[in-house]
């Protein structure tokens, strides 16, 4: 059998390490602009739209992130797409960000005071001008904290995507530990990668808030 | 192609089953991890600073790194240190020891917003430390992080779908059955999704109603 | 400072005995030596300027400040502020009334007023609430011994607030600032209860900006002025013919 030295457990976790961070971006980005999306359509669109928008939310919000992976995996199959596990892994997370990221920012937007939009009507500002001129950024403001702390949980949610075969730090190191059998060093391992990339974000986010506050 | 929810549903036994570990596994979680998460934020608002120092270790290590990682390290790697576990018995740790520290935070914000002149009347009114603290102290703070609190226990509840990963026989681990063996993954997958969407509506309904009648009053 | 003839009351008749009592936050020192004997059934009213340490004196009396210097006893008693068991047995005999009411938000007025009896002297229920709702009928209250205090106005906080206090059968009542958080028309409602308490022989210790109630109740009034006893002696006295130019300061400003 082959013998795995400490440098092969830590260059592999290292190489996984890269998907960790890279569906982290994919989620986040991408959740971020569906989610942005739909805080508009929030904003502006009729109250049917509003209402789904609502369902939607609440139902990744409701429901355990591992069943929506496997929703996503073999519903693509299913619906007769071909598909990889990153690119489900893909969809699946940047759907839950939008979701979570939609209701964040529009507690920001709604944070501002109602006198905010009546002074910017008031200056004969179209809805447009006025989200744009004077409600978003303030809500901004308020919405960064909470989104950078948001990070954090997408940078853990992608560690589910191992169960539908997709290779990061949580799959990687099920694998090696498979291999090696040693899994209070592996585990203990990921779990302090896994730390690494978080705590800064955690670190970050309470500094803003904090920073925010005074 | 077609959906085909009956094989699912003709499950029924093997899922409600499932269900209830989730429930059990919940409940048990949402006792102990209060309880712990309590504990823990007392310590950290007054606790001497070499145990502050301990407790905000365990609360930011736990904060930062998946549930799933928590999950396989006490049921895999801890019986490398002979703490051998059930998978059941690991999924209720895991469980404890995750909550607790989201409630710590929790809780501690809560106990920090006290008025001091609460304390004070309760000083003057001569009860002692404990008596404050049970009676005069949580009660309210409770109140004020109830909301919080019930999210986070959602959250836990949700979260424990991934204990079917160590093969403990919750409802997902019954979801998973279910599908391998009928091949009808994607209704499976429904179907399970419903149960946990309305068992997160009823958990929230049942925390709502709990909180003001049995723990905080009003 | 001026010798006042009630200021000499013998030490073993005294209730309250204050010797030499210093307190120190930081580098401030906010009482500077203080000596006031106070006797059973006195009352007493401070008054001076904010900042003449006259509430912080009063939070010594129950051990919410420790104390530097000096000694501080009740009934005999010293206070030990290090000492937990000694400082709730002595509680238990010195009530403390507070401007903010601090009322417990999660009980009712009746739960309010049992709480200490049931929890401190492990009171039975049914007779810690006949005892209650004895207390609330004798503030004025009897009707709201199921209300929460956010469903009461400050008033009625406030006598809840007393009706709680009374209920550890205290020797000592002290009272800071009891009606400085309360709109001026519901100022009445609580002196007219204080002042029923005092009628019927209770130990007031009052720190108050109410003059014409200080004048009308008091037996004896303490004007405090930088941390010391200024000047004190009977109401009439004091109000009428101050000795000292801080006391006739302190009284010509709008009070």
């Amino acid at each position: 059998m082959y013998e795995f030295t400490l440098w092969d457990i830590a260059r592999n976790l290292l190489l996984a390490a890269r998907w960790t961070v890279g569906l982290s971006l994919i989620a986040f980005i991408g959740g971020g602009l569906v989610g942005g999306g739909l805080v508009v359509l929030r904003l502006t669109g009729t109250r049917t739209l509003r209402r789904l928008i609502m369902l939607y939310v609440q139902l990744f919000q409701g429901t355990p992130l591992l069943l929506q992976l496997f929703l996503v995996y073999f519903g693509l199959s299913m619906f007769g797409i071909e598909t990889t596990a990153l690119v489900a892994a893909s969809i699946c997370l940047t759907l839950y960000a939008s979701a979570y990221l939609s209701e964040i920012w529009r507690g920001s937007v709604e944070s501002i005071d109602r006198g905010q939009w009546e002074a910017a009507s008031s200056l004969a500002l179209s809805f447009g001008e006025q989200l744009r001129h004077v409600i978003l950024p303030q809500a901004l403001r308020a919405a960064i904290a909470p989104t950078v702390g948001f990070m954090v949980q997408v940078v853990k949610a992608t560690a589910l995507t191992s169960v539908i075969g997709f290779v990061e730090m949580t799959r990687a190191g099920q694998i090696i530990t498979n291999a090696t059998f040693q899994p209070f060093f592996i585990y203990g391992s990921v779990a302090l990668m896994y730390f690494a990339l978080c705590f800064p974000l955690s670190l970050y986010s309470r500094r803003l808030e904090h920073k925010l506050r005074r | 192609m077609t959906l085909d929810f009956s094989v699912a549903l003709k499950q029924w036994p093997l899922l409600l089953d499932g269900l209830l570990l989730t429930v059990f596994l919940t409940l048990l979680a949402a006792v102990f991890g209060t309880v712990l998460g309590i504990a823990c934020g007392v310590i950290r608002s007054k606790g001497p600073r070499w145990a502050r120092w301990l407790i905000g270790a365990y609360v930011e290590l736990i904060r930062n790194t998946p549930f799933i990682i928590q999950l396989f390290f006490i049921f895999f790697g801890l019986p490398g240190l002979g703490l051998k576990m059930t998978a059941l018995t690991a999924a209720i740790l895991a469980n404890v020891v995750n909550l607790g520290a989201y409630v710590s935070e929790i809780a501690r914000s809560g106990i920090e917003a006290t008025p001091n002149g609460q304390i004070e009347a309760a000083e003057s009114l001569a009860l002692d430390r404990w008596q404050i603290f049970t009676r005069v102290i949580l009660p309210p703070a409770l109140k004020r992080v109830w909301p919080a609190l019930v999210g986070q226990m959602v959250i836990i509840m949700l979260g424990s779908a991934v204990c079917s990963q160590i093969s403990a026989e919750e409802l997902s681990y019954a979801a998973n059955q279910i599908a391998s063996n009928s091949f009808r993954n994607f209704e499976t997958y429904i179907v399970v999704a419903a149960l946990y969407l309305l068992l997160s509506i009823a958990l929230r309904r049942l925390l709502n109603w709990v909180g003001p009648h049995f723990i905080f009053g009003r | 400072m001026t010798p006042s003839p009630h200021n000499d009351i013998p030490a073993a008749f005294a209730l309250v005995d204050i010797r030499g009592l210093r307190k120190r936050f930081g580098d401030n020192e906010v009482l500077k030596g203080v000596d006031l004997q106070i006797a059973r059934k006195e009352v007493v009213c401070i008054i001076g300027k904010s900042g003449s340490g006259k509430s912080t004196l009063l939070r010594c009396l129950n051990g919410l400040e420790p104390l530097q210097e000096g000694s501080v006893s009740v009934d005999g008693q010293p206070i030990r502020p290090d000492n937990r068991q000694a400082l709730r047995e002595l509680r238990q005999n010195v009530g403390m009334i507070f401007q903010g009411f601090n009322l417990f938000p999660h009980l009712t007025a009746g739960q309010n007023v049992m709480l200490a009896p049931r929890l401190v002297q492990k009171t039975s229920g049914a007779d810690a609430e006949r005892h209650a709702r004895k207390l609330l009928a004798r503030v004025g209250l009897a009707e709201r011994f199921d209300y929460y205090p956010d469903q009461l106005s400050g008033g009625q906080q406030q006598r809840v607030a007393i009706a709680r206090s009374l209920a550890m059968n205290p020797q000592v009542l002290l009272c800071d600032e009891i009606t400085s958080a309360l709109d001026p028309e519901l100022v009445g409602e609580v002196l007219q209860v204080v002042e029923g308490l005092a009628a019927e022989g209770m130990t007031l210790i009052m720190v108050t900006h109410e003059m014409a109630f200080a004048r009308r109740v008091s037996d004896r009034v303490i004007f405090m002025h930088q941390g010391q006893v200024h000047e004190s002696g009977p109401p009439q006295a004091l109000f009428d013919n101050p000795q000292t130019i801080e006391l006739r300061r302190f009284l010509s400003l709008d009070h």
